[in-house]
């Protein structure tokens, strides 16, 4: 176990919810306003967890272990995804299996603490979220399992060590991951991270509930889990820098500005999907996931 | 040189999986016109032989004529016949997307078979091209509007000219722009055939035409 593993660990810790703020600034840019301070996350997560948490008495222990297991997922999550080149500290052969599932234990978690509430709204997003994320999961693994076979490795850290876009494939698996990090982070076009119509939430209705640390919790998952999806998409594009690490920290940061950049844009270019629609792109996705795998089977 | 006409029809069966899941018919017929225009830049660079004048002559003959003038001609059927945007599917857009995906595993398959894949050289293009001749196929049974009819007689048309171009390359050009004068006269038949078939039932669809048979 090195050190630059750990250096990797607290730099995804410590920047994940920068993230956050660099795609509401693009698109506060894009709209003419100012917008929210570049650090609001980091400020919203410290308010919540200095606050006292409110629990509803039809609640039990899965309420709150609900916010618990989904940071700690999200945390495996990082701890197994390498920084573009800089080893993962849990660095296995199978952990992408380990990544796809870990993030699936926390994504349940979730919806079993929505449904806890017994509110209808909370099992409206719970059902919505466990349906697109069904979809989703194809992709994502497909996709992972076009590189590996690509590469010839099962492990995240060599895949992302030897990869860069160098066939067409990887472009296919490229534009695949992309839909699934947008549909995994509730972004648009799947879900409107600034909607307050209960209604047509799917992310965020499932912890209305939530209150405190524990929102803040949620928060902090949820921005370690954009981060740890977004450092696989960066990592598979950026050849990876094997030597030094702190050039794979500089390439991996200047990746994740560049794909908050490019989530801003769509954000600010098109308006979310009608619910009816997003299992089309999802669909789509896992088409060029399905067709990237057929393509280095043969 | 291989890898960019691995890449066309990489592009070409993403056009074809476009085909399966749009939705409305004129995002159809722009898809189509993109297909057309990329065949007319593989007509140049798809074959082991040099560029010469006769294959320039039926390049620049396909990127116009399935490129432009029969996108043209079906828009102007829709207009035309007041069809509506949305292309009715018996098979839904997913499944037909699926379906797709299923026919291009096919496709591979039988393309690895075909001993034409090797003779051509270029394992990408002969799966491709059946990719493309299915989808055609699959547009005219699966969707109820007439124009999806004509639009899949043009998608499975381009995935024999694929085949065509990569493999016949002696086909003398008169034929050759025969063939796709044949196609532009189908379009130009079939347009006028259904907007007749508009005025005189008030709909083009084609499940409601069975009752016609006496």
């Amino acid at each position: 176990m090195q050190l630059s593993a750990f250096t990797n660990l607290a730099f995804g810790m410590v920047c994940a919810p920068l993230l956050q703020g660099i795609i509401n600034r693009t698109k506060a840019l894009i709209a003419g306003r100012t917008g929210q301070p570049l650090l609001q996350t980091y400020h919203d997560i410290y308010k919540n967890l200095r606050k006292g948490a409110v629990y509803s008495t039809t609640t039990s222990w899965l309420f709150r272990a609900g916010p618990i297991v989904g940071l700690a997922t999200a945390l495996i999550a990082l701890a197994v995804v390498p920084a573009n080149g800089c080893a993962a500290p849990l660095a296995f052969t199978g952990d992408l299996l380990l990544f796809a599932y870990v993030l699936g234990l926390g994504r349940f978690f979730t919806v079993l603490a929505a449904l806890d509430t017994g509110s209808s709204f909370e099992g409206m997003g719970a059902s919505r979220e466990v349906f697109f994320s069904a979809l989703a999961e194809p992709a994502l693994l497909l996709g992972l399992a076009t590189v590996a076979r690509k590469t010839g490795t099962l492990s995240l850290t060599e895949l992302i060590a030897v990869t860069s876009v160098n066939s067409p494939e990887l472009v296919l698996v490229l534009a695949a991951l992309l839909i699934v990090f947008l549909c995994e982070n509730a972004r648009i076009p799947f879900d409107d991270p600034t909607t307050h119509l209960e209604l047509t939430m799917i992310h965020e209705v499932m912890v209305l509930d939530h209150s405190g640390p524990d929102f803040g919790f949620i928060q902090y998952g949820a921005a370690l889990k954009a981060w740890v999806l977004g450092s696989l998409i960066i990592g598979i594009l950026l050849p990876a820098f094997e030597n030094s690490w702190p050039l794979s920290l500089v390439s991996l940061l200047g990746g994740m500005f560049g794909l908050a950049v490019l989530v801003g844009l769509i954000e600010s270019g098109m308006a979310r999907l009608r619910l009816l629609r997003v299992p089309q792109l999802l669909v789509a996705a896992g088409a060029l996931s399905v067709f990237a795998f057929m393509l280095v089977l043969r | 040189m291989t890898a960019y006409i691995e890449i066309l029809m990489m592009l070409l069966i993403l056009f074809d999986m476009a085909l399966l899941g749009v939705s409305r018919l004129r995002t159809c017929i722009t898809v189509s016109s993109l297909q057309g225009m990329l065949l007319g830049v593989f007509t140049v660079f798809g074959h082991t032989h040099g560029i010469t004048l006769r294959i320039l002559l039926i390049a620049a003959a396909t990127f116009l004529l399935k490129g432009f003038v029969f996108p043209r001609l079906l828009r102007r059927s829709i207009r035309e016949a007041n069809a509506g945007n949305e292309l009715e599917p018996y098979v839904g857009y997913s499944m037909s997307v699926i379906a797709g995906l299923v026919m291009l595993g096919a496709a591979l398959w039988l393309g690895a078979r075909l001993p034409l894949s090797s003779a051509i050289g270029i394992p990408l293009v002969v799966p491709a091209a059946l990719t493309t001749f299915f989808t055609g196929l699959f547009l005219i049974i699966a969707r109820k509007n007439a124009l999806t009819q004509c639009l899949g007689y043009i998608i499975l048309e381009n995935g024999i000219y694929v085949i065509g171009v990569a493999a016949v390359v002696e086909i003398p050009v008169l034929v050759e722009l025969g063939i796709l004068l044949d196609a532009s006269v189908a379009v130009l038949v079939m347009g006028v055939a259904i907007y007749h078939i508009n005025r005189e039932f008030d709909h083009i669809e084609t499940d409601r035409l069975d009752t016609l048979k006496g």
